[in-house]
């Protein structure tokens, strides 16, 4: 019979739409609405002091759209007025300085897409498979074009001293969290960041000034900016001691993990975008990032690692960006073990999980960077699994 | 068909990542922010009294640390009052709050427990964390005698320190925490790199055989949406009913509505500019009760529409006694009584579990109740 989608006169296309007036900042259509970031409300004891997560499953490309950049907050969002605005750098410089927002916006700017990670990201998944979906898995990153001013540039302002190793940032939030970075970092590919993907930060993101700390821990891109300092030795703070310090099984910690090992996440299929097509053409699509560089090759496999085929790389590679790849193939309506395996421009080839629990344990909490497996039935459902 | 199309994605993948690097290497030369020998001239000198307001930050070594002192008991009286409610009178922690003692000898246990004690390399970061982000919702407001009473109390509940310790500038760095010597810097470059670097990548008749070790569904830990899919599956379930059921539906949802039909109760009037000031000193409030849309139970129940509620009116709040026998007695929360209980909470409200030892300032009780007024209108 013919398709009345076709052959039946639509309201869409017999009535008039919205004026340009209706909507002067545009917001996604309803029927996109299942594209939210959501929580896991059982993981903390507050929505204050905690984590939401991107949608991974819903979106394609390597940009984040800001409305949907996974938040992590520790005193919640700071409510910042922009003309209240200061950034101090104190310590061992030649001289302290303030900068308002307006000064700052005359420094000569660059701009960069980087991905943000948080070191929990797939922390949940130490002891074994635990969240369906890779909202929840893998759903504490997001990867936007920034724009700032180099941080070099406002250190050279102040005039670091000879002993001025390390740097302290800090946010104007209600835990005016802290990190300490290395001057070398520091120094090298740091931003002071005002934009994303064009626009202002959003305030969960930091507004109105931002610290990037390309490719390393989500933890140390300082929010809601307001001092930086310069010392001889690192702080120890909270977030770099308590927290953020990789528990092994032996009792010992490892401290200062900054850099994020290559990780790579199927996000089609997966628990929350099962196949419901059938059997036939089927696209594999996922992303797969590096702290230490780019992505030239991510593996797929479809039956649980016996055998890997090479994906197809799309869209731009930058360095510490998320890179998005696509596998495409003729599904026969057999169960399938569906995983992805990303290798970075360093040769690094990211590891199993149980490869990583060998050499960790499994009470780290951060930097789980394995093997993700999805299982996926006849019917096309998809179920987070480990397998042998 | 399929090898010659493998093939062609390898070639292109290769032609692909040379092109990029290439690429990317051009752009980062091109986009590169010039620096200028001297600086660029712009912000002001920062002047002593300001950089002595933001740095506050404390140093393992002691720098940073004011002057200032504070013993076990005084410590114990300000962490019951301020920090008990979310921490518990001796750090073992409500909910899921942090536990702050406790734990040592845990951390190679299938669950370690983290704690000062047990974990924490440093007594700086205690200091400058209570300093800079506590009491969580006020934070700031502590005087350095107060943070070294806290700490010292915090040193005490770890066993420590005796009780009659006391904490101040001058003996600070001669206290060191059990756990310094665990850790180390990140050594994956020494650990994993060589093993995770691979030169030979298996890609076909890699294993014999795959199971499947363990399903994320067993545990079933996996929020489930709420709002709208329930709502869809209650509308599907409505559209394949038979006529019968349907009318049963509607019935259910005339009983479901028919509170609606009491007398509404009238909404109190409030200061729009009180309630403005109330909404910060809630703040103090916030990490245990929420209100607005949405709100949920926390470590204390949600604040909707309190001022005319009944006492210990939630179903789904577990009260402490005294609220459980107000309820009973079909008590309510008019503002004298909510005034009393802000005032001082364990006079009016004899052994309530809330730990908040109340406002001091009249006006801020009365800016309080008129934010919570506000919200609900």
């Amino acid at each position: 019979a013919p398709d009345p989608a076709i052959t039946e006169l639509q309201p869409w296309r017999n009535q008039l739409g919205d004026g340009v007036d209706a909507r002067p900042y545009g917001v996604p259509s309803k029927y996109a609405s299942e594209a939210v970031r959501r929580d896991v409300p059982w993981l903390t004891a507050d929505p204050i002091s905690s984590v939401n997560f991107t949608p991974l499953h819903e979106l394609d490309g390597i940009i984040t759209p800001n409305g949907l950049c996974f938040e992590r907050h520790h005193g919640g969002v700071a409510d910042v007025d922009p003309a209240e605005y200061r950034l101090m750098i104190n310590g061992l410089v030649d001289k302290e300085i303030v900068f308002t927002l307006e000064d700052l916006m005359r420094y000569p700017r660059e701009n960069h897409v980087y991905f943000l990670e948080c070191a929990a990201n797939s922390g949940m998944e130490w002891a074994g498979a635990q969240l369906n979906g890779c909202q929840f898995t893998h759903g504490m990153i997001h990867n936007v074009m920034y724009t700032g001013i180099p941080l070099r540039l406002l250190l050279e302002e102040a005039g670091v001293q000879a002993g001025g190793k390390w740097l302290l940032a800090e946010g104007a939030d209600a835990s005016a969290m802290t990190r300490s970075i290395p001057m070398e970092k520091a120094l090298d590919d740091c931003l002071v960041a005002f934009k994303m993907n064009g626009e202002a930060l959003r305030p969960e993101q930091g507004y109105p000034v931002r610290l990037v700390v390309p490719g390393w821990e989500g933890n140390m891109w300082i929010k809601w900016l307001r001092r930086l300092e310069v010392g001889d030795e690192p702080w120890h703070h909270r977030e770099e001691t308590s927290k953020y310090t990789d528990l092994l099984a032996n009792g010992q910690a490892r401290r200062f993990t900054w850099e994020m090992d290559a990780k790579s996440v199927i996000t089609s299929p997966s628990p929350q975008a099962p196949i419901t097509h059938g059997k036939g053409w089927t696209v594999v699509t996922g992303i797969a990032w590096s702290g230490r560089g780019t992505i030239p090759r991510v593996d797929v496999t479809l039956d649980g690692g016996k055998n890997w085929h090479q994906a197809r790389m799309s869209g731009p590679s930058f360095n510490k960006s998320v890179h998005r790849f696509y596998y495409e193939f003729e599904w026969d309506g057999s169960p399938l073990l569906l995983q992805s395996r990303a290798h970075d421009s360093t040769g690094y080839v990211q590891p199993t999980k149980n490869e990583l629990r060998a050499i960790r344990g499994e009470n780290s909490i951060y930097h789980n960077n394995g093997i993700q497996t999805w299982y996926v039935n006849e019917n096309g459902e998809a179920e987070n699994v480990e397998i042998s | 068909v399929r090898a010659a199309y493998a093939e062609e994605v390898k070639a292109q993948a290769a032609a692909d990542a040379e092109a990029a690097a290439a690429l990317a290497a051009q752009m980062e030369a091109a986009g590169h922010a010039p620096s200028i020998e001297g600086g660029y001239g712009l912000g002001r000198p920062a002047l002593t009294e300001e950089v002595a307001a933001w740095n506050t930050d404390i140093r393992p070594d002691g720098m940073g640390l004011p002057e200032g002192s504070g013993d076990v008991w005084t410590g114990e009286e300000v962490f019951v009052e301020k920090c008990a409610m979310c921490h518990g009178d001796f750090g073992e922690a409500v909910g899921r709050w942090p536990v702050l003692a406790g734990g040592q000898g845990t951390l190679e246990n299938e669950d370690p427990v983290k704690t000062i004690g047990s974990y924490w390399p440093y007594l700086s970061t205690v200091y400058d964390y209570v300093n800079r982000a506590m009491p969580f919702g006020d934070a700031s407001t502590l005087t350095p005698d107060e943070v070294y009473a806290i700490t010292a109390y915090l040193l005490y509940l770890n066993n420590e320190v005796e009780d009659d310790f006391t904490l101040s500038s001058d003996n600070f760095t001669e206290v060191r925490l059990p756990n310094e010597e665990n850790f180390f810097m990140d050594d994956r470059m020494d650990t994993e790199f060589p093993v995770f670097i691979r030169a030979d990548i298996c890609m076909e008749n890699c294993k014999d055989e795959v199971e499947i070790t363990m399903h994320a569904s067993v545990l079933d830990v996996t929020p489930e949406e709420e709002g709208a899919s329930e709502e869809d599956a209650l509308n599907e379930e409505a559209a394949t009913t038979t006529e019968e059921s349907t009318t049963e539906v509607a019935a259910q949802e005339t009983t479901e509505e028919a509170p609606a039909e009491e007398p509404a109760v009238e909404m109190a009037a409030f200061d729009p500019e009180l309630a403005a000031a109330g909404e910060r000193v809630f703040g103090k409030c916030r990490a245990c009760h929420k209100v607005g849309d949405g709100a949920r139970n926390g470590t204390g129940p949600q604040l909707n529409g309190i001022v005319g509620r009944g006492i210990g009116a939630l179903e789904d709040f577990r009260y402490s006694d005294v609220f459980q026998e107000a309820h009973a007695n079909g008590e309510t929360w008019d503002e004298e009584r909510l005034g009393a209980f802000l005032a001082n909470p364990r006079d009016a409200m004899p052994r309530t579990r809330m730990s908040f030892a109340g406002l001091r300032d009249q006006g801020d009780i009365d800016a309080v109740i008129d934010y919570l007024k506000s919200v609900d209108q």
